[in-house]
């Protein structure tokens, strides 16, 4: 007996659609990850790898340079992204009284140093914390009668000077999101405060800030979440050091990986760093996430 | 939005001053913010000599060209390493308006068996940090598939990002499904539907996922690092990396190599400003 599959024409449709975006994202994405699991559980060697079960996650969370990576890389981002995101709110602020052609332009410039790429600016500063007198930051504490630093490679400023760079590298995507925030509160709120005779901080306190508060999560937790993954600054700029000062889990996870070949290891700790990422997320969640509407 | 800033309507040059003053500290901050570039740009004008220990200031004394002479000069792959960069950014950059988008659709506007855990997945996969994948993913192109130091390497993985698909399904889910059902019920194919009626619609949302995709693959320097080892197959940002090292005393040829490796996304966003800036809060709105 003969029976017909009537497959219908939609799910024919939708196959063809996404079929080439879901062969690329199971065999480099999916594949990878799932990988990334077995790995983690293994000593790994090209030829005849060896089950060691979660030996792998043990050595990484009894490693006092994984602990001391994990602390490294919480002072630099709890330094910088709120922080970052203060000066954004108050530069988007500042921007709104102005008219349309002003406002596009200094978003432009806030938002320039963004297209710029890590490497470039990782180039740029290495010459402005350039240690001999005649390096820029050194000459700034010249003019304020304050020694001259190593600034990248004494313990002492290293990681400050990390922080330093990022807040002074732009907020540009935060400042653009924060203006499209305060673009659709209604001006009513503000006509109503006028009326109950409200100065323009008491406005920014009780009216600005709580309705901006879902931008402020969703900003807050993006940026964590890119600050933890952090990479580039510590590999460009210090290697990690002084005395692994400036060690952040990216950076140790790749030297693991790439420089000493320790791919069970390095795949056991990223594995705790994505798991680390998302109970900080729903911690963040949990905080801020009552009485926010989405 | 108005009401916030009073307009002061009785005496109106307070607040004219009030905001030339605001002004005033936005310039001053974007030029500290800006610094940063304007040194690079700056001082890849600079001679190209090794620096004495007191001899720099915050402008050079003499403008030249010869550092950008120098830069391409002391590498015979300069050329190539742009090269390298233009045609890797550009292909991921089409696979992904074409592929990503495509199956964005579906997902937003076809309903098949297996369309919502196949979405889910994708969700993760946006959340997992790229550490957990890289190694897995390096071991799968360089080791298993004997793929490093080839432009496959360095266009395959991208080719259609989870976050560009879920990009597009925010998009096209914004678009009537009556539009698309009355289309169909002209004997429109999906693919007709798509081509011609969907995305002339979405010419915006294409725009910033093509801007956004070419950006950050122009600008990516970890994954390019790990697959190439070949000078030949370096990108500019693999390129400049390593001649920081080779030259590391001379300030001049460093910041045109930095300057040349920003330019292309200087002018990019300087002609479709609009696309960069709306491409920040389509993610953050949308998501």
């Amino acid at each position: 007996m003969k029976k017909h599959f009537h497959v219908k024409r939609e799910t024919v449709d939708g196959y063809l659609f996404i079929l080439a975006a879901m062969v690329i994202f199971l065999v480099f994405t999916i594949y990878p990850m799932v990988s990334a699991v077995t790995t983690s559980l293994k000593d790994y060697r090209p030829f005849g790898s060896e089950w060691v079960g979660a030996a792998n996650y043990k050595a990484a969370v009894g490693n006092a340079l994984f602990l001391k990576s994990v602390k490294n890389t919480l002072v630099y981002t709890v330094a910088t992204v709120p922080v970052s995101l203060a000066i954004s709110f108050i530069v988007a602020l500042l921007i709104m009284p102005f008219k349309r052609k002003t406002q596009s332009l200094f978003k432009a410039l806030y938002y320039m140093p963004a297209v710029a790429s890590g490497v470039a600016t990782s180039v740029v500063w290495l010459w402005i914390y350039n240690s001999a007198p005649s390096g820029l930051f050194n000459q700034i504490m010249s003019i304020l009668h304050l020694p001259a630093q190593n600034w990248l490679s004494s313990s002492r400023t290293a990681m400050l000077s990390l922080i330093i760079m990022s807040l002074l590298g732009g907020h540009g995507t935060h400042i653009i999101t924060y203006i499209a925030a305060l673009m659709g509160i209604d001006s009513s709120y503000f006509e109503a405060a006028d009326i109950d005779g409200a100065s323009f901080f008491q406005k920014v306190w009780y009216v600005v800030l709580p309705l901006c508060k879902p931008t402020t999560l969703f900003l807050l937790v993006t940026g964590f979440i890119n600050s933890f993954q952090v990479f580039m600054n510590a590999y460009m700029m210090t290697g990690g050091g002084p005395d692994n000062n400036t060690t952040m889990i990216g950076l140790l996870i790749f030297n693991n990986a790439f420089v000493y070949g320790k791919y069970g290891l390095a795949c056991a700790e990223a594995i705790i760093l994505a798991c680390l990422i998302a109970c900080m997320t729903a911690v963040q969640f949990r905080v801020m996430g009552d009485n926010v509407e989405y | 939005m108005r009401g916030l800033y009073s307009l002061h309507l009785h005496n109106p040059v307070i607040c004219r001053i009030r905001n030339a003053l605001i002004g005033i500290f936005l310039l001053l901050f974007a030029a500290v913010i800006l610094f940063p570039m304007i040194y690079m740009v700056a001082w890849s004008f600079g001679p190209d000599r090794e620096m004495a220990a007191n001899s720099y200031s915050i402008f050079p004394g003499i403008w030249t060209l010869e550092s950008y002479y120098a830069f391409f000069a002391k590498s015979e792959y300069t050329v190539r390493w742009l090269y390298n960069s233009f045609v890797t950014s550009a292909a991921v950059m089409v696979s992904n308006v074409i592929f990503a988008s495509m199956a964005g659709y579906a997902f937003a506007k076809i309903s098949f068996k297996g369309s919502r855990p196949l979405f889910s997945l994708i969700l993760v996969a946006m959340m997992i940090p790229y550490q957990v994948t890289q190694v897995p993913l390096y071991i799968l192109i360089v080791s298993r598939l004997k793929m490093g130091n080839s432009y496959a390497a360095l266009i395959l993985p991208g080719c259609a990002t989870a976050y560009n698909i879920f990009l597009s399904k925010q998009f096209f889910s914004s678009i009537p499904s009556a539009l698309i059902e009355s289309a169909k019920i002209d004997g429109a194919s999906q693919l007709r539907i798509f081509y011609n009626l969907v995305l002339p619609l979405s010419k915006t949302v294409l725009a910033v996922m093509a801007i956004n995709t070419f950006m950050s693959n122009w600008n990516t320097f970890f994954w390019p690092f790990l697959v190439t080892s070949k000078e030949a197959m370096y990108t500019i940002q693999v390129g400049l990396k390593t001649f920081r090292f080779a030259n590391g005393t001379r300030l001049s040829p460093m910041m045109a190599g930095a300057t040349i490796s920003t330019l292309p996304m200087f002018i990019l966003f300087f002609s479709l400003q609009k696309y960069f800036l709306e491409g920040v809060t389509i993610g953050a709105v949308k998501g």
